[in-house]
């Protein structure tokens, strides 16, 4: 109960679906490090919002990040440099673009992987059954029968 | 009173269910056709008992009937009659029973048009439909009862989720529910396939028809999500991969799948397997999905409200329906006939392309939307997956799809010849770097990923109406000729044909409204002016004005294109007292090619309104390119050829009863 | 051989109906902290304006200096505005007044006023009390809803996070133990 309270709260400092969230007060002036924000913002996650970037949600968290977002831009972070700033902070779950280590390989590797595997099986079972061929569906003691046949006819 | 006519109906219904799984199982296998045609009786009554339970349960909510409990959380009596009624399935037991309704309609409809498939089939297809609904109903009578009563009836209800009372939303589950539940009639002709051990021509061309009829419904129903999520959440936002809207797109890419190999099937006898694993795999989605909505598992926007008990009820229906078809399947598969060969380039070969890399898509979304539990259960650290993995996988692995979904249809069956396609389709090829080159001039270097998109669009647009031009061999022979040709197209090459086109449409209307879109975000007052890519919005006045259960403030704009008024669109910012909540309505202006779209934020008169205004290109064009492809899928199934059935069974028609039962296994 | 490749979409089910089973227990909303066996974040805040001593002079703000002195510490993230923050406090006033630890408040994103009433009006058990009114010390710690409790050890390094409000079973299992310990 005490938890469903703490998260009643969490919940109410949140208003996920109205507009876009970005205030006019926190855009940036220079339009690069602005483009910058907006890409940085939507690999971030809102954590008090059900599966939300922070550049969509309205949820004060969000917004606090959002300027974290710029201010660290403005201090002259690459993009990495940014999205680890705020990792550190909060984990990996902040990150809406998993980070490439070995929890995740089978998550990045697993489709290529997949795909090698079911093509690989497609043309391995083509290759082995053109192989028998569609020539030579009939087994010997048929083709004698057949040849037999023929030359009946022939004669 | 009524409420326990729902309530008896619908347990009427599960012991009609109860017969129907078993007594025509039974008949099929010792060839008793009485009580293989008891399937019949057994699934139009079940309909028809679900239909008035369902009834009950919309009456219950029209009349605003607060003494049951559904209705209670659920309703309030000022709400407007559309969703006093969409608000019956706006929650977990309601739409339980439209999903149940769903699944016992197309039961029905196969009891009534499916007069030519032979009665061992039908009645064992009938029967694995019975099983579902057996269980789902069993769930909603011992866990989710619709009509339970409240002792006290408070004077009102709580009310209806205000992003539901809309009309996109209210229409959304039913096109949904149609695809997704409709699935389960293919696989229960798959599992029908299994138990008789033999899948054929015949199987497929029963079993294209009412996949096609789900499938063009479940490409309505996500379309209608879509679109609603586009004008409601107020930034022009179409698709969030959320877990359940990837819920909902993993069975519609197998059922994708599926439609296309069970062409293989029908012509060439071949890829059967394959066939019916996706025939088990699509309608396996949908039960997963249904899973993931109800049982809290994953964190959604969409989630129901959610109860473990109800989780393990619902992951217990799972194993016991898909752990048991793919045990049958990994029993019987095997034995199943090999067909036709064919080399790798060929029509089949094409078609097994789009197959492979389809369920690959289908298998990355999922585990992309399950990987963070997989994590958290391994106790291996708490992860997201969002839209950037999403975007970075089914981007590329849609590339093979689309360029096969030109090429594949100029090559013949059995052996192709790549360059003659190739040939073929030079106008779409051209066009296609056309477009590529357009774009590229109008976003510059860095726009290079739009403008392969671009150039993807306008080769599957054009090349799926080449691919019809040869066919009447347009330019090649005498007009005459060629409309002679093109009258006696069958109707499943036109449906193809549009459906393939819509996809062409819909590709562009993504690029762009991903790529192409102006935004401009700030603050103002009533009679400012911003300019948004050659368009002029005005914010030409402020009033607050009264809804049927909301206060709203509504901001007029209006638009002008070259000092010419181009239309006035209202943005609102709507509150409701019962709720508690706040939705906006964006203000949108639609034309052929573009959307203008304006959004009114927080604020107020003296410090001015915060407003977010877009114009989004070519927008318009996912909506179009949904409806062309359902389109498509529609016309494919008026075809008369999918509805005659394989000449054996005509040929069974006036034979004695007995001498069929005798002669069926 | 072949017949392997048929039985793998049923092991596969299989294998995702254990996880789903596992799942179910979970929830999926709550979040590790990665500050865990980790130094606690540099951070320096002014006191809570109004929030005065016995002798009317304000308790000094909060610091990280405050959590190496060589004592393990406490820090109870909460805010006037919180409702479980309010369930929870009869706990941690019972933390700093009857078990003897150090429990240092943060005070975040709250109105001043309102925040010293709220100690008024409920009971004030805080060594220090940090006043973070833009939420940037907050976000320091990690943190992402109120209240939120961490256990830090005299040399500074973060134990222990709690989100959410704390239950007796939590400060006997979880807290207690990991004050005496250091």
């Amino acid at each position: 109960m005490r938890q469903l309270l703490s998260i009643l709260t969490l919940v109410l400092m949140s208003f996920p679906f109205s507009a876009k969230a970005v205030l006019p007060s926190e855009i940036m002036n220079d339009p690069t490090l602005e483009a910058r924000a907006r890409t940085l913002s939507l690999e971030l996650r809102c954590l008090v919002c059900q599966n939300q970037s922070i550049d969509d949600s309205n949820a004060e968290l969000a917004r606090d990040l959002r300027v974290l977002v710029r201010e660290r831009l403005l201090a002259g972070d690459t993009d990495e440099e940014v999205l680890a700033h705020i990792r550190e902070r909060y984990g990996d779950f902040v990150l809406l673009n998993p980070p490439v280590q070995s929890s995740t390989y089978i998550l990045w590797y697993g489709p290529i992987g997949i795909v090698v595997f079911g093509g690989g099986l497609a043309l391995l079972t083509m290759r082995r059954k053109n192989r028998s061929g569609i020539g030579s569906s009939l087994t010997e003691a048929e083709r004698d029968r057949l040849s037999a046949a023929l030359q009946q006819e022939g004669d | 009173m009524i409420a326990e006519i729902g309530h008896f109906a619908l347990i009427a219904a599960f012991v009609l269910a109860a017969i129907q799984m078993s007594l025509p199982l039974y008949g099929a296998q010792k060839g008793d056709l009485g009580f293989m045609e008891l399937a019949k009786t057994t699934a139009l009554a079940q309909f028809a008992l679900v239909l008035l339970s369902f009834s009950a349960l919309v009456n219950a909510f029209v009349t605003s009937d607060f003494s049951v409990l559904n209705v209670v959380l659920n309703s309030h009596s000022d709400k407007p009659l559309l969703y006093k009624i969409s608000g019956a399935w706006g929650n977990h037991e309601g739409s339980l029973l439209l999903w149940v309704l769903i699944l016992t309609l197309f039961g029905a409809m196969v009891a009534s048009f499916g007069r030519n498939l032979p009665p061992q089939l039908r009645a064992r297809t009938l029967a694995v439909q019975g099983m579902i609904a057996f269980g789902f109903i069993a769930f909603m009578l011992f866990t989710s009862n619709p009509f339970e009563r409240v002792l006290v009836p408070p004077a009102n209800g709580q009310g209806l989720n205000p992003l539901l009372q809309d009309p996109g939303l209210a229409f959304h589950p039913p096109f949904l529910y149609f695809g997704y539940v409709g699935l389960s009639i293919s696989f229960s002709f798959a599992v029908a396939a299994l138990i008789e051990g033999k899948v054929d021509a015949a199987w497929a061309r029963w079993v294209r028809p009412w996949t096609l009829a789900a499938w063009c419904g479940l490409s309505v129903g996500i379309g209608l999500g879509s679109w609603w999520a586009y004008y409601e959440l107020g930034w022009g936002g179409f698709w969030f991969w959320d877990p359940v809207e990837n819920a909902s797109f993993i069975p519609w890419l197998f059922a994708t799948a599926l439609l296309h190999s069970a062409i293989v099937v029908e012509k060439r006898d071949a890829l059967k397997s394959w066939t019916i694993l996706l025939a088990i795999l699509a309608f396996s989605m949908s039960l997963l999905g249904t899973f993931l909505v109800r049982s809290g598992v994953l964190t959604s926007v969409h989630a129901f409200a959610t109860d473990p008990e109800r989780g393990v009820f619902i992951l217990l229906l799972l194993v016991l329906a898909i752990g048991g078809s793919l045990t049958l399947y990994a029993i019987r598969a095997p034995s199943l006939q090999p067909g036709g060969l064919f080399r790798p380039i060929s029509r089949e070969g094409g078609l097994l392309l789009n197959n492979l890399f389809l369920s690959v898509a289908a298998l990355t979304v999922l585990l992309g939307t399950l990987y963070p539990l997989f994590l958290d259960v391994l106790n291996a650290g708490k992860i997201s997956v969002g839209p950037p993995y999403f975007n970075a996988t089914f981007g590329p692995l849609m590339i093979p799809v689309l360029a096969a979904m030109v090429i594949g249809p100029l090559l013949s069956w059995k052996r192709g010849d790549i360059f003659a396609a190739l040939s073929t389709l030079w106008v779409a090829g051209l066009s296609a770097l056309g477009a590529l080159a357009i774009s590229l001039i109008y976003s510059g270097v860095d726009g290079i990923l739009p403008a392969i998109g671009v150039g993807a669009a306008a080769w599957i647009i054009i090349g799926s109406v080449m691919e019809l031009a040869d066919r009447v061999k347009l330019f090649r022979t005498s007009v005459g000729d060629s409309w002679r040709r093109l009258r006696h197209t069958p109707r499943s090459v036109y449906g193809m044909t549009i459906a393939h086109f819509g996809v062409g449409v819909l590709l562009a209307g993504i690029i762009g409204t991903t790529a192409f879109k102006t935004e401009s975000i700030q603050n103002m007052n009533i009679g400012d002016s911003v300019n948004v890519s050659n368009y002029n919005f005005t914010l030409n006045q402020v009033q607050s004005i009264q809804g049927p259960n909301y206060i709203a403030e509504r901001a007029v704009f209006v638009i002008q294109h070259d000092g010419k008024l181009v239309a006035t669109v209202n943005a609102e910012r709507r509150r409701y007292p019962v709720e508690q909540d706040t939705t906006t309505e964006a203000g949108i202006h639609t034309s052929w090619n573009a959307d203008l779209y304006a959004v009114i934020g927080e604020g107020n008169r003296s410090a001015g309104w915060t407003t977010r205004l877009y114009k989004n290109p070519l927008t318009p064009w996912i909506w179009f390119g949904t409806i062309i492809m359902a389109l498509g899928g529609l016309v494919s199934l008026t075809d008369r050829r999918l509805r005659i059935g394989a000449p054996s069974v005509r040929r069974q028609r006036n034979i004695p009863p007995a001498v069929v039962a005798a002669s069926v296994k | 051989m072949r017949r392997l490749l048929y039985v793998l979409p049923l092991l596969g089910c299989i294998g995702l109906g254990i996880f789903f089973f596992l799942g179910l227990d979970g929830n999926p909303r709550a979040l590790p902290s990665a500050l865990v066996n980790k130094p606690a974040p540099v951070f320096t805040l002014d006191p809570l304006p109004g929030r005065l001593n016995a002798q009317k002079a304000d308790f000094g703000g909060l610091s990280r200096d405050d959590l190496t002195k060589g004592h393990p510490t406490v820090i109870n993230v909460w805010a006037s505005w919180c409702a479980p923050c309010v369930a929870e406090h009869p706990l941690v006033d019972r933390l700093a007044r009857e078990e003897d630890v150090i429990v240092h408040g943060i005070n975040y994103r709250d109105r001043a006023s309102a925040a010293v009433n709220w100690l008024a009006r409920l009971g004030d058990p805080y060594a220090k009390v940090g006043f973070d009114s833009n939420g940037k010390a907050g976000i320091e710690w990690g943190v992402y809803g109120v209240p939120e409790t961490f256990v830090v050890d005299s040399k500074g390094t973060v134990l222990f996070r709690h989100a959410g409000a704390l239950t007796p079973e939590i400060v006997k299992t979880n807290i207690l133990p990991l004050i005496r310990k250091n």
